[in-house]
């Protein structure tokens, strides 16, 4: 996590401060890392209960008017037309999408998740700080087409509840609750948004306040994530805290947050993706490839570059043999079998909900775990290198203290929560 | 976070610039890490500590402790003799955040020279270098 000067604070701050946060700069802002429970709890908290991130350092940008589809589709890496589930429908009101903005190069600028509002209007949740990042490169490319791009930096409070006791929790804070919930499917939301960031009556929290959650997050677990009005978002923080606690439901930072997306295999934009080609990682989900994965299905910003690309790094996810982690702040770098130098370790966490048994990955919420089963912690993480490994293979890692020994995996923190269907959640 | 006047800092302990905390006990030193160490490092999940028999310099490094944030190395607050280690570490490191003085000591030295415990800040000197 990069730790710099903060000079910003969420509307959240002086909360953190009051309930023992330890905190931390992150990018501009003043972050909670952990609260008193620690960040062990808070992990295993979020896995089995429940917990509560303040994410309002996160930026919302808003595009509107009739070109906004079409700038869109040229610049996010989804293909708008075919992104929706298995049967590749288009994105529609009420749905969002994981995906990325590229540069010409075809690295990555950031990544995000595109809402459709509604026809011509569309909202986009991305990192800390890109804010006016990408509303440049939207306006950018704009040309001739009749679009309004806004930086709505500042301008939204967000908090996520993040667990498998987040629906329940929700139910007692929702106006209409079980209505607004019980068709939410995975990347769906309720809730609308005007160009100023003004909240529509659609979703009601508490009495009378206007909100908008969808099914999504930054953990890997089943949970929402809310936006509400800066003025209002430490009512709905402090409501969900106190009626959350009996269900298990605790605060959390970001050093539970970087644990919990780590052992998901979610990516840290500008750690895990960054200044160099995004191609040949976890997240090819996020580009259009045709059924044979020959071509793209539409033509976009970076889409040439990552056409031409003959070579490349490879970025891996891999698991540790015991929860011993290696440092990244100091360049950690990968050996192959002969101590040759062949890439570097973006990530390098302990996820303290799982544990090797019997050389089998177990998490604290695995039905099938062993009985005696005890969650040690594994370290994990990605680490991208310069030549093509297998699943299963081991590489050394490196750092100024330590030598550890990983296997290269396809996934890492089993039986993840953020798929269930909903009606067993409720 | 703990404020600095919530930190336990006992008085029958000296300090290291590098936050261990180091106590004579009959003719050897007990090492552990601060109050201040602990919380600033947050839950600590691994503790790699030294050979008994294994001997250090002041300020040498002599093991390392891995909280979820990072891992830190830990420094000899005076020379010596590794005597003993707290084996019970291994399985509960968390130890160090809850007791930090007590259940949570790391090691154990036969000092080289037993005064150079003087030379170790007291409790106040500690709190002052808190401060900043």
């Amino acid at each position: 996590m990069a730790q710099q000067k903060a000079s910003k604070k969420t509307p959240l701050y002086t909360w953190h401060l009051k309930n023992g946060a330890n905190m931390l700069a992150f990018g501009e802002y003043e972050m909670p890392l952990w609260y008193p429970e620690g960040a062990k709890q808070e992990h295993l908290s979020v896995i089995t209960h429940a917990g509560l991130f303040d994410t309002s350092h996160m930026t919302v940008v808003f595009v509107s008017g009739p070109d906004a589809f079409d700038l869109l589709q040229f610049c996010f890496t989804r293909d708008l037309k075919r992104c929706i589930g298995k049967n590749h429908s288009p994105l529609k009101p009420g749905t969002c999408v994981y995906g990325v903005f590229l540069n010409d190069t075809g690295a990555t600028i950031d990544d995000a998740i595109l809402y459709q509002i509604e026809s011509n209007n569309y909202m986009i949740v991305v990192n800390s700080g890109m804010g006016e990042v990408i509303t440049r490169h939207l306006n950018q490319y704009k040309g001739s087409r009749y679009v309004t791009v806004t930086d709505l930096t500042d301008r939204i409070g967000k908090i996520d509840i993040q667990g498998p006791m987040s629906a329940k929790i929700l139910l007692n804070i929702l106006k209409d609750a079980e209505k607004i919930l019980n068709d939410m499917d995975y990347f769906t939301f309720k809730g609308t948004m005007d160009g100023s960031g003004r909240l529509g009556s659609e979703v009601i929290m508490l009495d009378n306040i206007a909100a908008f959650i969808s099914r999504t997050g930054y953990t890997g677990e089943f949970g929402f994530e809310i936006l509400t009005s800066l003025d209002t978002v430490q009512l709905i923080w402090e409501t969900i805290i106190a009626v959350g606690k009996d269900a298990g439901l605790i605060p959390c930072g970001l050093a539970a947050r970087d644990s919990l997306r780590t052992g998901a295999l979610l990516p840290l934009s500008h750690q895990d993706i960054g200044s160099w080609l995004f191609f040949n990682n976890p997240w090819m989900f996020a580009l259009p490839f045709n059924k044979d994965k020959t071509d793209f299905t539409k033509n976009f910003i970076g889409s040439n570059a990552l056409l031409l690309a003959q070579h490349g790094d490879n970025t891996y996810p891999f698991v540790g043999s015991d929860l011993r982690k290696i440092s990244t702040c100091h360049p950690a770098v990968v050996l192959d079998n002969n101590d040759k130098v062949i890439g570097q370790v973006l990530t390098c966490v302990s996820d303290m909900a799982i544990g090797k048994q019997d050389n089998q990955i177990f998490s604290v919420a695995s039905r099938h775990k062993p009985d005696d089963f005890e969650p040690k912690g594994l370290s994990c993480g990605f680490i991208k290198v310069n030549k093509q490994l297998t699943y299963g293979q081991t590489v050394r890692l490196k750092d100024n203290r330590r030598t550890i020994e990983v296997m290269v995996v396809k996934d890492i923190r089993p039986d993840r929560t953020a798929r269930c269907v909903i009606t067993d959640m409720l | 976070m703990k404020e600095i006047d919530q930190l336990i800092l006992p008085d029958d302990v000296r300090f290291s610039k590098d936050h261990e905390w180091a106590k004579n006990e009959g003719n050897n030193v007990k090492v552990g890490i601060s109050d201040y160490a602990q919380d600033q490092l947050g839950d600590i999940v691994f503790v790699e500590m030294p050979q008994i028999g294994d001997t250090f310099k002041k300020d040498e490094e002599f093991g390392s402790i891995e909280s979820v944030k990072a891992v830190s190395e830990i420094y000899m607050p005076v020379s010596g003799e590794i005597v003993s280690i707290n084996t019970e570490l291994e399985d509960h490191p968390e130890q160090v955040n809850q007791s930090p003085y007590d259940k949570g000591w790391i090691i154990e030295i036969k000092p080289d020279d037993l005064s150079e415990i003087d030379t170790l800040m007291t409790n106040k000197d500690y709190i002052a270098m808190l401060k900043g």
